[in-house]
């Protein structure tokens, strides 16, 4: 500090070398908040718009960096840990190991619930966290708080359950059934029945498009809207039948994957995928999202765990040694990957964004006879749900939520009245089915200019020359049995030379005429329906 | 070994009584907010829907005038007042919160064409067609006055009879001296009978005087000759003056960049220019069918509103080519005179069909005390609004404005005219030799030439 007193006539302020690294980080968090690059203002000729955007920048700056600092500085909680010393692994520590160092409040949340005789449980999380759904195979479903660790509602419906899942809140979940999958609400009594979709396997939420995504047993893909009914969408995937499916939270595209290794990826909007990936020669047994869109892992029955960058739409890692029937992201990046009744926990040792290295980071067996059905990290706490064949339990996972919420977000704090004030500001900015696309940044952004140069004279010439040239030199394919006469054959010839002279008509009729721009026809079938005005019409 | 996980106690989170707010908490990852620009989009929709719902521009008519409303006069100092004259020679002062007369200034035999306040809001000047300048003792407000049945018939404090009749009034900023249109220019001081000073160039009238709100000593008219000048009191000849195509109806000064002035012009465009250079307007204003009669300017200085022979009132940037707002009626006829309010919020009009009309500046405004939390919403909404509306959804409902039959068939034909002239203008240059077609822009075609 006295440096910086003395040489207050210098340009630059000489920091003593903590506040320089902190800068560093800073810089670092102020990149992720300005959320990607500035205008590039030197291409720009408009100079009321130049200094505009200059002026706006220079807003998009200071904004980010105090977001920077309030991160710093003034979030209430910090993220847990686990860090052992010396030679000691991280997987080596069990949960009663655990429960021991941490406080009590902690180690209520790690516990067995058994209840054999209802099947293997699947289960569901709020995006706040607080409440549960659990469903059994053999009809048993339980809204429970976990907070209060309060089972809020429990009913049998006697029929299959293949698939739970909450929709905008805790009140209302649906539940695949044997026949049709059922929407009940809150307090167990049964609202709709979605004949539509036939015997469900898997269903999931989109939420903030509130479209009820599901897929059923001969394969074809379902989405609907809850707050009208409509359905907007169902796709025949033409793949078969399929079990899994996903939803990335980052762009709203769903993720099947099938029984030829194939994970494809769809859109409401699009009756072809979007995307086909090869990832396993066998079958896909399960699919998963990082919460930054990113990375997706998936595992096949050959025992391989492999881990995608979707940017690039490349592998990144792969693990072997088991064969994972489930995974899951946490909000923090850690991947939970059961078989049989072991779970494992991988996580990204590598600190940058760029490289990902998935390696052991804890471990949790439980007893031979419980076999996971799924795995799911509870949103904002260090806690990983498992639902097994004998129940559900709950483990905790130190490092693996998120520990600062946003209220206006998800609140797992929330009143009713929050709660129905959230639910109309959910409805307002409920999104259409159109903005579901691989690079959700698209929107707003302007489309590059498609119109080419004008070429000038001498160019077209020599384009026209060598097309002529071209046509004069083919070799024409000698014809047998008779159809080999001359007379045809210099006829066909200056047939092509023709058509290589008409190919390029004259100046100046066409750029006039042709000055709408158009957009491709491939393009066309892909534009939101605000503007399939500007599609070309053919 | 170390180990923590979260744990979050209840009390931290929740507020401790009942009449405590409720606690709230904030973490701006982006990484918690998929699809932002999705989110943003849907809301810039909903905020333009809901601005066109709440869209209410009209908030009343002043009715009392017997013929066609002429000229208007605002007092700086009291905001709740305005001064209106009739083409019979009523003028009245009105209180524009009760909408009603508060008290009226008989005594001018014919059209009154020009009415001004003096800076300390005391004196009300009044010229018309009967070759008479009128000074009025302007009444002071008192806290009794709310009983408005009794209207006040007011003398005037002085009568100066002329030559010629006056077009148009106009006092000075911190200053003593007025100046008046008509066969000439002529400055006037309160106490004497007859003008000051005089300027003439030509033969030709008069039509609008208006002075610079910076600079005391300089005003600008505008002639029937299709000319307009800047005048210096200081010196004894103009000091600026150039020759347009169509004459100007009417002159405002922008009060924040004084030097700017715009004036509303025949054609239907207004042209603003810099008062030191005049030779190529700064901007061009086109949105008017017919001629603009009048144009005042917002205290902001950022905007500033039109009123046209074509019935509508419009509402324009100050940097702008076209009108961001359109006010019609049916009731409302030609359009003779407008003024913006003193605070910003409201802009008056005065119509042939004896009204004075009082609009909201922003149509969808809520007027009246607004919470903070509802500020920061509508600053919200419209930040988020102009951020998406290039987008063709957003565009197309915050562009949408519904226009009278007439406007709307003429600006087709205008629209048709000049893409006919462009083209062939088009075909010209490609026809001949490059270089030799020269087309000046906008800003200077319609200005003949500069004279000194």
């Amino acid at each position: 500090m006295e440096l910086s007193s003395e040489d207050n006539n210098l340009t630059e302020k000489v920091l003593p070398p903590i506040e320089q690294e902190s800068d560093v980080e800073l810089e670092t968090t102020v990149k992720k908040y300005l959320r990607g690059e500035g205008a590039d203002l030197e291409t720009l000729k408009d100079k009321k718009l130049k200094t505009q955007l200059a002026s706006r920048e220079k807003l998009y700056g200071k904004s980010a960096k105090t977001a920077a600092k309030i991160e710093k500085w003034l979030l209430p909680a910090e993220a847990g840990y686990l860090e052992t010393d010396g030679l000691e692994k991280t997987w080596r520590v069990k949960q009663t190991d655990i429960a021991n160092e941490v406080d009590l409040l902690s180690s209520r949340n790690q516990y067995d619930i058994v209840l054999p005789d209802f099947g293997p449980y699947k289960l569901d999380f709020t995006a706040s966290g607080r409440h549960m759904i659990a469903g059994g195979r053999k009809g048993h479903l339980a809204l429970v708080d976990m907070m209060s660790m309060n089972l809020i509602k429990e009913i049998q419906v006697k029929e299959t359950v293949r698939d739970v899942a909450f929709l905008h809140n805790e009140q209302f979940f649906a539940a695949a059934q044997k026949k049709y999958a059922y929407i009940y609400g809150r307090d167990g009594t049964e609202l709709h029945c979605l004949k539509e979709r036939g015997p469900v396997s898997r269903l999931r939420f989109l939420k903030n498009h509130f479209l009820l995504a599901s897929v059923n047993k001969s394969g074809q893909l379902h989405y609907q809207d809850v707050t009208y009914g409509g359905m907007v969408a169902s796709i025949r995937t033409g793949k078969g039948r399929t079990d899994v499916m996903e939803v990335n939270p980052y762009n709203g595209v769903v993720a099947l994957g099938h029984t030829g290794g194939t994970v494809t990826m769809w859109k409401p909007t699009s009756q072809a995928p979007l995307v086909q990936m090869q990832c396993h020669p066998g079958p896909v047994s399960s699919v998963a999202f990082h919460p930054n869109g990113h990375l997706m892992a998936t595992s096949g029955k050959e025992r391989k765990l492999k881990i995608w960058d979707l940017r690039k739409f490349e592998e990144v890692q792969t693990i072997h040694g088991f064969h994972a029937k489930t995974l899951s992201f946490s909000q923090k990046g850690l991947l939970a990957a059961g078989t049989g009744s072991f779970v494992q926990i991988l996580g990204d040792s590598s600190g940058g964004s760029s490289s990902h290295n998935y390696s052991r980071y804890m471990n949790h067996s439980m007893v031979k006879g419980y076999q996971i059905e799924k795995l799911m990290f509870r949103p904002y706490e260090d806690v990983i749900g498992i639902g097994h064949s004998m129940g559900w339990s709950s483990i905790l996972i130190p490092g693996s939520g998120e520990p600062n919420f946003d209220s206006w977000v998800a609140n797992p704090f929330e009143t009713s009245k929050q709660r129905r004030e959230k639910e109309v500001h959910l409805l307002l900015d409920k999104l259409p089915p159109e903005t579901i696309m691989l690079d959700p940044s698209k929107i707003g952004a302007m489309k590059p200019s498609r119109r080419k140069e004008k070429q000038s004279r001498e160019e077209i010439e020599a384009e026209k020359e060598v097309a002529i040239e071209a046509a004069k030199s083919t070799e024409l394919k000698k014809k047998t049995k008779g159809r080999n006469k001359p007379s045809k054959r210099t006829k066909k010839k200056k047939e092509m030379v023709e058509n290589a002279k008409r190919t390029f008509p004259e100046q100046g009729h066409n750029n006039t005429a042709s000055k709408k721009r158009r957009i491709g026809e491939d393009a066309a079938a892909e534009l939101p329906a605000s503007l399939k005005r500007f599609a070309r019409k053919n | 070994m170390k180990i923590k996980t979260l744990s979050r106690s209840v009390d931290e989170y929740t507020r401790e009584r009942s009449q405590d707010l409720q606690r709230v908490f904030h973490n701006f990852d982006p990484s918690l907010r998929p699809m932002e620009k999705a989110v943003e989009y849907k809301r810039a929709l909903t905020a333009a829907k809901l601005e066109k719902i709440f869209a209410r521009p009209f908030v009343g008519a002043m009715d009392g005038h017997r013929d066609g409303v002429s000229c208007m006069a605002k007092n700086p100092n009291y905001l709740k007042g305005i001064f209106s004259a009739s083409m019979d020679g009523d003028i009245r002062l009105w209180d524009i919160s009760s909408r009603r007369t508060v008290c009226q200034f008989p005594g001018h035999q014919g059209a009154v064409r020009g009415l001004t306040v003096s800076t300390d809001g005391n004196v009300l000047v009044s010229c018309g067609t009967d070759c008479t300048v009128r000074l009025w003792k302007v009444p002071r407000p008192t806290l009794e006055d709310s009983s408005v049945s009794s209207e006040n018939f007011i003398e005037p404090a002085a009568e100066y009879v002329w030559k010629n009749a006056f077009w148009a009034v106009d006092h000075q900023f911190e200053g003593e001296l007025f100046a008046t249109a008509g066969a000439q220019l002529e400055i006037w001081n309160h106490n004497r009978a007859s003008p000051v000073q005089s300027f003439q160039w030509g033969t030709d009238s008069v039509i609008s005087v208006r002075f610079n709100p910076g600079e005391p000593d300089i005003l600008a008219t505008s002639a029937s000759d299709r000319s307009i000048t800047i005048y210096d009191l200081r010196m004894s000849s103009a000091a600026r003056r150039i020759i347009m195509m169509t004459k100007t109806n009417s002159i405002a000064w922008n009060p924040m960049e004084p030097m700017n002035l715009t004036a509303a012009n025949e054609d239907g465009s207004c042209y603003s220019f810099d008062g030191r250079k005049m030779d190529e307007a700064k901007c061009v204003h086109k949105d008017h069918v017919s001629a603009v009669m009048d144009i005042d300017f917002s205290p902001t200085g950022r905007e500033f509103v039109t009123g046209s022979y074509d019935r509508s009132v419009r509402i324009f940037p100050y940097n702008g080519g076209h009108s961001r707002e359109i006010y019609h009626t049916k009731r409302m006829q030609r359009v003779f005179c407008v003024k913006y309010s003193c605070d910003a919020t409201y802009v008056l009009s005065g119509s042939d069909d004896t009204n004075l009309r009082l609009w909201k500046a922003k149509a969808s405004e809520q007027l009246g005390v607004i919470l903070p939390r509802e500020q920061k919403k509508h600053e919200y909404n419209e930040a988020v609004k102009n951020r998406y509306k290039h987008l063709p959804e957003v565009k197309r409902i915050v562009r949408h404005r519904h226009l009278p039959k007439p406007i709307y068939k003429a600006l087709g034909i205008i629209r048709t005219v000049n893409d006919s002239k462009r083209r062939k203008e088009d075909r010209r240059r490609a026809h001949s030799a490059p270089g030799t077609i020269v087309t000046k822009p906008l800003r200077q075609r319609r200005i003949i030439k500069e004279v000194e």
